[in-house]
């Protein structure tokens, strides 16, 4: 059959099969019983041509309500930022996009520093000593994080945050399960992890402890004091960190976490209605042969001339196979490439700044609402959210301020029952003041 | 591919430069240390780097040009399905009601991409013979563990929370003895026969009441159908156990075999393989999984359903489900290119593929087999595996015949995997190459082989062309740098 992707032709396929000795393709594949053979065709969707299939999935696309033409106050984990134009040019270079991990360093030399570079630049945005090249993303990295601290510790009880994204705590919960670890939460107060709560649950069996820094309020966690208590328990101190909020809050390796974990989704990366995103997964020296997934190492060859390899391969799956420090082999490099884009366009002084406006944009919110007469629950430090309480429904008037033009805040009673009519408001450096005020006005209309 | 020494984006970095523009802060600035709790404003920068647009567009070009990927050149890297990536399914996957879309809005907001998906997963049901598909994992090794997981709550919930061994073949990926330790089982190695295959007496040994799974690629990693597939799924249900199908190999069967008309419980599939991903260098991928009926009410939450009034919905009530893989559905954007390319392919494509695959590499195979050991020597499906032993005698490994390839502008086969084969070398040319590209690939091999005899040295001491020679890897893990820092 002819084909775009296919190159044989007629006289090729009579070549080969004359090479191999062979009359018919068909014959190749004899070593298939017949009583397993599939016959026929599959039964799926008749091929389109080029032209047609755009049409159609453009159309398909456009039934969506998207973040590019409404004006979304929608966060929760996941977060409608400034993306730097160069990040799509540079991870749209097919040398990169269509390449496999760079097992064979010669020519993968692009690839292998291109992750060192995003290594250094998780480790410097953390104050860790050292980052891996990326994992799935920010709650796959959380659970491997409780995998390697049982493994480490040789405990069996991991203590987790009720303030910690929900989703990333029911993957770690799925995780944990594998390995026969109990997951206990600290429950939360007044929006942040409850210490008192925390210092009960503590003892001889805990592994870790886990927080998220803000927090799924938006919250700033008393890393200090957390980690002080889980280190007096002979735990590991996890954190789970918002790699933008880093540019203006203290790192948490500077408060003690052994192993910190996040989603580089902030840096250049489209909310994509799921995935993919950039899991990163950071830690200590003392823990840099427990880690998981795949590390890039600084080296030399044989003139002395600098160059990078996969190292510290003996954690990994393909070398250790069931003695591995985890299963994980594909990750989510060329994701790590465009975070390490836009960590490079915003540098220094942009990461700061756009961490800076995150909070004065929020505070200005913040305040907007609660001279409009909303409630805003929490009244700790805060990043990118805040919770506002309505009068009904988030959901109903979410689906009001969508005829607006506006996606509206996570329906916090979706997860937390206690927070039933709280909307969870994301307002991140994109959103004018003017949006901001609509929002406050139109909820204010609906909410009334 | 030129050769000069490549600077470190720190190292271009100078006080003062920018590469960002922000919007202008157009409400009230604070003072943070009124906003933040003492302690908790951040007094040393992160050091980032301070570089202005074009040097780092320019960094970037340089660093993609030390790279090879399918579009520079032929990449036949057994079991990992280096095919064409097509453009158009880049194109999808940036539209932006794909690309812009938050994984927690509306679900009446989002149905177009729920639509996509719930299409796709339906093609996945086709093509694998199965009776329902989860797109959540993230790649392969996650759809293994996730199909495990399922393994081990179907056994718990039948009151046989005792099996605790998963089986694997000698021959397997390494990511399947790993996954089985993530999910809390215990591996045992099945040995592989002299044809290459699965040795039936030995899988009878090592079955038995604990036993929880098989883990099988078929065709295997030596690129050979388990013809004796039907028996194996007897022995292993005989004992009250399930079967896995790694369908990191999916390109070989497409539209010949469907796991599911085969005997096996439940597959993952590599999208990224198969189904053109692309590779990005190490991922994104997405695996998502196929099972049976009675391991449906374990898929993990939530389960995307096709409502009677025609709308998508994300199903959270699946009490005996193992919860979560993955915050929010799975790889979007990777489920948006596969998507594309089984539009693009349709039924008529998808069988074309598998013929020209199989019929690719047995067309290498035979070209190859006068130069070099051929261990199992019959036909093979989308790849086969060579033996470097009759060069290794004349001081030439696996290893350095691999590394002369990069002088020809070739990625390198897989080497020294699987483990059965001494020296071994796994080619896999995909459907996409013309037949010129393969002649070429061959003869290439072809003068390796001569050289080895000849002119050893010429191969032992290669690459001679590339950025950059061999590097010391051993001095890389001893004292590893993992880290830029600054002199």
């Amino acid at each position: 059959m002819k084909h775009r992707y296919l190159p044989m032709t007629e006289q090729d396929q009579k070549e080969m099969l004359a090479t191999i000795g062979v009359e018919s393709v068909e014959e190749l594949f004899s070593d298939i019983p017949e009583s397993v053979r599939f016959q026929g065709l599959y039964n799926i969707k008749e091929a389109k041509s080029e032209f047609a299939l755009l049409k159609e999935l453009k159309q398909l696309a456009a039934k969506n309500e998207d973040t590019d033409s409404n004006v979304s106050f929608l966060g929760a984990g996941i977060y409608n930022h400034y993306k730097p134009v160069i990040v799509d040019h540079v991870i749209s270079r097919s040398e990169f996009y269509t390449a496999y991990t760079p097992y064979q360093p010669e020519i993968s030399q692009g690839e292998l520093q291109a992750i060192f570079e995003f290594q250094t630049m998780i480790a410097e945005l953390t104050g860790m000593d050292l980052a891996n090249s990326s994992m799935y993303d920010g709650g796959t990295s959380l659970a491997e994080a409780g995998m390697l601290a049982a493994s480490h510790t040789r405990r069996k009880t991991i203590l987790v945050s009720e303030a910690i994204h929900p989703e990333y705590r029911d993957v770690v919960a799925t995780y944990a399960a594998g390995q026969s670890i109990d997951i206990v939460t600290i429950p939360a107060k007044n929006g942040i992890t409850d210490l008192d709560a925390l210092k009960g649950l503590l003892n001889e069996n805990t592994a870790a402890v886990m927080v998220q820094y803000p927090n799924f309020f938006g919250q700033i966690e008393d890393l200090q004091t957390i980690g002080e208590l889980t280190h007096e328990a002979k735990g590991l101190f996890v954190v789970s960190a918002n790699p933008l909020s880093l540019g203006i809050l203290t790192p948490p390796g500077k408060l003690g976490a052994d192993i910190t974990v996040g989603d580089a989704q902030v840096f250049g990366i489209p909310e994509s209605f799921g995935g993919p995103y950039c899991g990163y997964f950071a830690t200590t020296s003392k823990l840099m042969r427990k880690v998981p997934g795949r590390l890039v190492g600084e080296t030399v060859d044989s003139e002395g001339k600098r160059g990078y390899v996969l190292t510290l391969q003996a954690r990994e799956q393909h070398i250790r196979r069931e003695k591995a420090t985890s299963n994980i082999c594909s990750n989510q490099a060329l994701l790590a490439l465009a975070a390490s884009v836009a960590m490079t366009a915003l540098g220094k002084q942009g990461v700061q700044e756009m961490a800076k406006q995150n909070i004065a944009k929020t505070r200005y919110a913040k305040n907007a609402f609660e001279a409009a007469g909303f409630e805003v629950a929490f009244q700790g430090a805060h990043f990118n959210e805040i919770v506002v309480k309505t009068n009904g429904s988030v959901t109903e008037l979410n689906k009001q301020l969508l005829q607006d033009g506006i996606i509206g805040g996570f329906d916090l009673g979706r997860v937390y029952p206690e927070l039933e009519n709280h909307a969870l408001i994301a307002v991140t450096e994109l959103r004018t003041k003017e949006e901001i005020d609509s929002l406050v006005e139109k909820m204010g209309v609906y909410n009334a | 591919m030129h050769n000069e020494n490549q600077s470190l984006i720190f190292e271009l970095s100078k006080e003062g430069r920018v590469g960002y523009n922000l919007p202008e802060l157009d409400v009230p600035d604070f003072d943070l240390t009124e906003l933040l709790p003492e302690g908790y404003v951040r007094q040393e920068a992160a050091e980032l780097p301070e570089v202005a647009e074009l040097d780092i567009m320019r960094h970037y070009t340089a660093l993609s040009r030390r790279n090879h990927g399918v579009d520079s050149g032929f990449y036949p890297l057994g079991s990992c399905t280096m095919k064409y990536n097509p453009k158009i399914n880049e194109n999808v996957a940036r539209f932006s009601g794909f690309a812009n879309i938050h994984p927690l809005q509306d679900e009446s907001t989002v149905q177009g991409a729920m639509e996509l998906l719930y299409d796709l997963q339906t093609s996945l049901v086709e093509i694998t013979g199965m009776d329902e598909v989860t797109l959540q994992p993230a790649a392969g090794a996650h759809g293994e563990w996730t199909a495990l997981m399922m393994i081990r709550a179907f056994h718990e919930a039948n009151g046989e929370g005792h099996r605790n061994k998963v089986i694997v073949p000698d021959s397997a990926h390494g990511t399947n003895p790993a996954s089985a330790a993530v999910a809390g089982f215990d591996t045992i190695t099945v040995k592989s026969n002299e044809d290459g295959l699965v040795d039936l007496e030995d899988l009878r040994r090592v079955v038995g009441e604990d036993t929880a799974a098989l883990m099988l690629t078929n065709p295997n990693t030596l690129g050979l159908f388990e013809e004796n597939i039907l028996e194996m799924a007897e022995i292993i249900h005989g004992v009250g156990g399930k079967v896995y199908y790694d369908g990191a190999n999916l390109n070989a069967v497409m539209s010949k075999a469907r796991p599911g008309d085969m005997g096996f419980d439940c597959v993952h599939l590599n999208l990224h393989k198969t189904f053109t991903g692309p590779h990005g260098g190490g991922g994104p991928g997405s695996g998502p999984v196929g099972v049976k009926a009675d391991l449906i009410p374990y898929l993990p939450k939530p389960v995307l359903v096709k409502k009677e009034d025609g709308t998508f919905h994300f199903d959270y009530n699946r009490p005996q489900s193992i919860g979560r893989v993955k915050p929010y559905y799975g790889n979007f954007g990777i489920n948006v290119r596969a998507y594309t390319y089984i539009r693009t392919m349709g039924p008529d494509g998808l069988k074309a593929v598998t013929e020209y695959a199989v019929l690719n590499a047995n067309y290498m195979m035979r070209r190859l087999e006068p130069y070099f050991d051929l261990p199992y020597n019959r036909h093979c499906k989308h790849e086969f595996v060579l033996s470097g032993r009759r060069q290794k005698k004349q001081g030439v490994r696996t290893l350095d015949m691999a590394k002369r390839l990069l002088d020809f502008g070739y990625h390198p086969p897989t080497i020294y995997f699987p483990l059965n084969v001494e020296e071994g070398m796994m080619i896999e040319p995909t459907e996409t190459e013309s037949k010129e590209t393969l002649d070429a690939f061959c003869d290439a091999m072809i003068q390796i082989a001569r050289e080895a005899e000849e002119n050893p040295s010429l191969v032992q001491e290669a690459p001679h062309t590339t950025v950059i020679g061999r590097l010391d890897e051993t001095r890389a893990a001893r004292t590893p740098v993992l880290r830029y820092t600054k002199a």
